[in-house]
């Protein structure tokens, strides 16, 4: 995703075990501020269909 | 690679005569110049039809999925790759195929000879590694090696990995840089790879002549087509594009062989390999691999490893 365009930040992965509710919250606010920091996300904005 | 044709035949022929398959799944000629068709050769006599040169760059794997017939297939180095992933992911069995293996010095790239020409070109003709190019009023002779399909000037597996005949001697394997492209995107910032891919995909108008050339695309109902749940907008707003493309690409992550079938079938010469090869890249450097070489290993995408990178989880 990153290779076509998508800004480093944007996409994150992590594995939270159910019994983890910390790491959970902690991954949460992180992405949560990652992509707050990037802003708004503009690209896979699809605008109204063109009508001919 | 004139010449292997009579050696080809020769095969062919045997093999039909003493049944020991069914068909013969080759080239033979076609109706338009540098476009040689698929065909299935089922009797000896029909075995002339069968032809070989430097426009047999569609894969013919891609006509081997869940086939019950045993089944001669002539196979240069892509291919048999192809046919490899095919035999992994059980959609023809090793068994049932007896592989003609042609070492191969390339394919020439139609695309960039139709467009290096403002007439129509009527004839393609090719002799020791020269190709003759003639139009209406026109007549050039270029080096084969000059108009290779892109992937095939950075080809590394130009000999078959396995086979069963083989039509002449191996032919030297190329010591090229193979992702110099893929490198150049790479270092681009965010926003110019956005617009590369846009600029790339401008003129797509979704005629998926990439996905069926593909050996690689054989689900029943590609997620395009699905309508119920439909996973992609099927218009072509640039983001619907982009959204069938980079999916096309992630399901062939880890198995696509570089072959190009993708790129030559494309009617208006999209290069929808700068997405396949980027994960060809990632899973050669991540996990040392490369799709279809051997009958014995399994994709790094559906084994595990405990030394599998994994430093993207966090
Ligand atoms: S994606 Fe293109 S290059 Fe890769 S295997 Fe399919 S047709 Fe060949
Ligand atoms: S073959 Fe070309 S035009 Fe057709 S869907 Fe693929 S990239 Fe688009």
């Amino acid at each position: 995703m990153e290779h076509m365009g998508i800004e480093p930040g944007r996409i994150h992965f992590s594995w939270v075990s159910s019994a983890e509710s910390t790491k959970f919250v902690q991954v949460v606010n992180e992405v949560t501020e990652a992509v707050k920091a990037l802003g708004p996300n503009n690209h896979f904005i699809t605008k109204e269909a063109k009508v001919a | 690679m004139l010449g292997y044709i009579d050696k080809i035949r020769q095969i062919s022929k045997g093999l039909i005569e003493d049944k020991k398959v069914d068909m013969i799944i080759g080239f033979k000629k076609g109706t338009m110049p540098m476009m040689n068709e698929p065909c299935l050769v089922k009797s000896p006599k029909d075995v002339e039809k069968l032809v070989w040169d430097s426009n047999c760059g569609i894969n013919l794997a891609n006509y081997l999925t869940d086939r019950k017939e045993r089944i001669g297939i002539i196979a240069k180095g892509c291919d048999s790759r192809n046919i490899v992933t095919h035999i992994i992911e059980n959609k023809i069995k090793r068994e049932q195929l007896v592989i003609i293996g042609v070492p191969c010095t390339g394919m020439i790239d139609k695309h960039r000879l139709t467009s290096m020409f403002e007439g129509e070109i009527e004839q393609v003709t090719e002799q020791n590694g020269n190709i003759t190019i003639k139009g209406e009023d026109f007549e050039e002779i270029l080096k084969k090696n000059d108009v290779l399909q892109q992937n095939c000037s950075v080809c590394i597996h130009r000999n078959p990995v396995v086979y069963d005949e083989l039509v002449s001697d191996l032919v030297e394997e190329q010591d090229v840089d193979r992702y110099e492209d893929v490198r150049k995107i790479e270092a681009m910032p965010s926003e110019k790879k956005w617009n590369y891919f846009d600029d790339l995909l401008s003129t797509c108008i979704r005629c998926y002549a990439c996905r069926n050339a593909c050996p690689l695309c054989y689900c029943p109902t590609c997620f395009v087509d699905e309508s119920r749940p439909q996973w992609v907008g099927k218009s072509d707003d640039s983001i619907d594009i982009r959204t069938f493309h980079f999916l096309r690409a992630y399901h062939c992550a880890g198995r696509c062989t570089d072959c190009g079938a993708c790129e030559r079938a494309c009617p208006v010469g999209i290069n929808m390999r700068m997405f396949t090869r980027k994960l060809e890249k990632d899973c050669f450097e991540q996990y040392g691999w490369e799709a279809g070489l051997s009958l014995d290993e399994r994709p790094p995408l559906d084994t595990y490893k405990p030394e599998d990178p994994d430093d993207f989880i966090k």
